[in-house]
């Protein structure tokens, strides 16, 4: 486990936080693939769905995870198939844990087939069939209603995200309290990318989540967003739920909308890139990183086709 | 050039800081510009809450208990689910209970459309008013911020302002609009002091004269001869507001103002149903169009 308590906190904001060298190379190839195929699906509809609103396709309220998408990526390759509640940033989780795209862009695009029926936009997304659960749009409220799922089906995993300002929720905390009072199993997952819309952490607290976590008894990792790392420890915890991960990360783009600053601390993306290639995996990655984003393009241009015929 | 609204606010809280020994509380204060202007560029007398929904109010509270005259600030309004139990517990019960004041300054921002969605875009200020031991007003100008910070100032009480981004870039002062030839009288608050005025305008033009009477304390409503009078004229009213209508101030107010004169009155507010993000599905404060259905139907 990773121990952060002596770190300085500044220090904890670092793409190789808990890194575990050599874990990329310790995976079967197909895997390490899937792996990538899942980050790119994210990567690709954030940025058509970007596209989407600069051309005034999608005239709601979009929060984009670019830039974050391994997290989601990662988490998804240990527990896909449970239940999961995710937050206002949820187009990546939702994808990554085999929600359906096509009443996600048919929600973004405001059609009555959307997944809310165009009632929500983004924040509020879900396929329950698939038992991923909406979110109303106040954030971290998703995380007492993760454990009230937990407690009514025993024996069914629960993976309860939510954003490092939501962690500072009352509700949140609680919540923590009583997974570990039932064991309940519940994977938390922080995306940690140290911002509550423009409020940077340190100005809102002292505290980290993970120490929080091990008070309440909860075993609680602190680590960067290599994909690798972050499936390592979803895949790891698993067994020992409830269990937080604190997953450091960097939003690409504005809070909410298209905009960019450019000043993300690293460029998660990138560095999977570098990996892919010391593996020797630069052109199978290439050509998934193509055809996902051609698969994209297609979807949306139907869905525009089949909204503009309306 | 003319202060606005949101100018009016930031100076108040400015001068409230630097000779009250006041203070703000709110999510964000700092970063995104300032709740859209309306708080100084400054550290001193502001204090950045973690994003602790429930706990954040009950700080509040305890500040005011302690004497500092807080400023509570609520970036949209839905939040106010999560933290009202400080401050309609609390807060407005304190004096009645224990004999000593809480005056906690609610700054409750409405918003709506604009994607928002079923959440946030929306006005909540109908379930304030059912709590004893809280005045709610709704000043839609500079004018009446003034106001009503002027009546916070000089009483003990928490006052839940329930403002309306709508408002905030707008220097006018909106004057009653009252005039013999009126067949009809309309009271309007929040935001739809705003597509009222314009219902006016188009009645007018179809010959159909209107009076407008503006209201801005929802909670105690002012029964007065300014209210009441161009009523008792017209015999019949409307009033209009950007919450809901089913349980909300409008029908209360409704209520009131028949109660008082006798006349008939009806209420216009947000549909029984919760806005959607998408255009389509949008519900607000009644458009200019509704209120000028709503009263030809009156008057037919
Ligand atoms: C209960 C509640 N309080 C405040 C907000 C306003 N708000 C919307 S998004 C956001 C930032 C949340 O930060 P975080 O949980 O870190 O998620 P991120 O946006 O970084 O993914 C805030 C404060 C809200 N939607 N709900
Ligand atoms: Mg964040």
């Amino acid at each position: 486990m990773v121990c952060c308590d002596d770190a300085g906190r500044a220090d904890l904001r670092r793409p190789d936080l808990g890194a575990i060298p050599g874990l990329a190379a310790t995976w079967p190839e197909a895997r390490t693939l899937e792996l990538f195929r899942r980050l790119c699906e994210i990567r690709h509809f954030d940025l058509r769905a970007r596209r989407g609103q600069i051309e005034k396709d999608v005239d709601t309220l979009i929060y984009l995870s670019v830039g974050q998408e391994s997290v989601a990526a990662g988490v998804s390759m240990a527990m896909r198939g449970s239940w999961l509640l995710g937050q206002h940033r949820g187009h990546s989780f939702y994808l990554a844990f085999d929600g359906r795209h096509e009443p996600l862009v048919d929600e973004l695009l405001g059609l009555p087939t959307g997944c809310c029926g165009g009632m929500g936009g983004s924040p509020p997304i879900h396929d329950i069939e698939r038992r991923i659960v909406g979110h109303i749009g106040l954030i971290g409220d998703q995380v007492p209603v993760a454990a009230g799922i937990a407690l009514a089906r025993p024996g069914e995993r629960v993976v309860s995200v939510f954003g490092d300002g939501a962690a500072e929720e009352d509700y949140v905390l609680a919540t923590l309290g009583m997974a570990a009072s039932r064991k309940l199993p519940i994977l938390f997952v922080c995306e940690d990318n140290d911002l509550s819309v423009l409020t940077p952490t340190r100005d809102r607290r002292e505290w980290l989540l993970a120490d929080v976590a091990r008070g309440f008894g909860i075993e609680a990792v602190d680590i960067a967003d290599d994909p690798w790392l972050v499936a390592h420890w979803a895949e790891t915890l698993s067994d020992r739920l409830p269990a937080v991960m604190n997953v450091r990360t960097c939003r690409g783009l504005w809070h909410v909308g298209t905009g960019s600053d450019d000043n993300a601390d690293w460029d998660r993306f990138a560095l999977v890139r570098e990996t892919l290639a010391e593996l020797g995996l630069a052109d199978k990655a290439a050509a998934i990183e193509s055809e996902t984003e051609k698969g994209v393009e297609e979807l949306w241009t139907s869905r525009l086709r089949t909204r503009s015929a309306k | 050039m003319d202060l606005t609204v949101a100018d009016t606010i930031r100076e108040i809280i400015r001068g409230h800081i630097a000779e009250n020994d006041g203070v703000v509380l709110g999510q964000c204060l700092s970063a995104v510009g300032w709740i859209q202007n309306t708080i100084p560029a400054q550290t001193e007398g502001l204090i950045e809450l973690p994003m602790t929904d429930v706990a954040g109010a009950g700080m509040a509270v305890g500040m005011a208990v302690a004497g500092r005259r807080p400023i509570f600030v609520i970036r949209y309004q839905s939040f106010l689910w999560l933290n009202s139990s400080p401050i309609v517990n609390y807060a407005a019960k304190c004096k009645e209970i224990w004999g000593y004041s809480c005056p906690v300054f609610v700054r409750a921002i409405a918003d709506e459309g604009n994607g928002l969605g079923p959440v946030h875009s929306n006005c909540y200020h109908s379930i304030f008013m059912h709590m004893p031991g809280l005045p709610v007003c709704a000043p839609m100008t500079p004018g009446e911020y003034r106001q009503i910070w002027d009546w916070y100032m000089t009483h003990d009480d928490p006052l839940f302002v329930s403002e309306h981004r709508r408002c905030f870039r707008s220097a006018e002062e909106l004057p009653d609009i009252v005039s013999d030839q009126s067949v009809f009288t309309i009271y309007a608050a929040s935001a739809a002091r705003f597509t009222a005025r314009e219902a006016v305008r188009m009645l007018a033009e179809q010959g159909i004269v209107c009076d407008l009477v503006n209201v801005l304390w929802l909670k105690p409503f002012e029964l007065s001869e300014r209210t009441l009078a161009p009523l008792r004229r017209t015999g019949k009213g409307l009033m209009l507001d950007s919450a809901y209508e089913v349980a909300g101030a409008a029908r209360s107010i409704a209520y009131e103002l028949m109660d008082a004169t006798g006349a008939r009155v009806r209420a216009l507010g947000m549909a029984d149903r919760s806005p959607g993000a998408s255009r389509h599905l949008e519900n607000g404060t009644p458009t200019p169009e509704r209120i000028a259905a709503a009263v030809k139907e009156m008057l037919t």
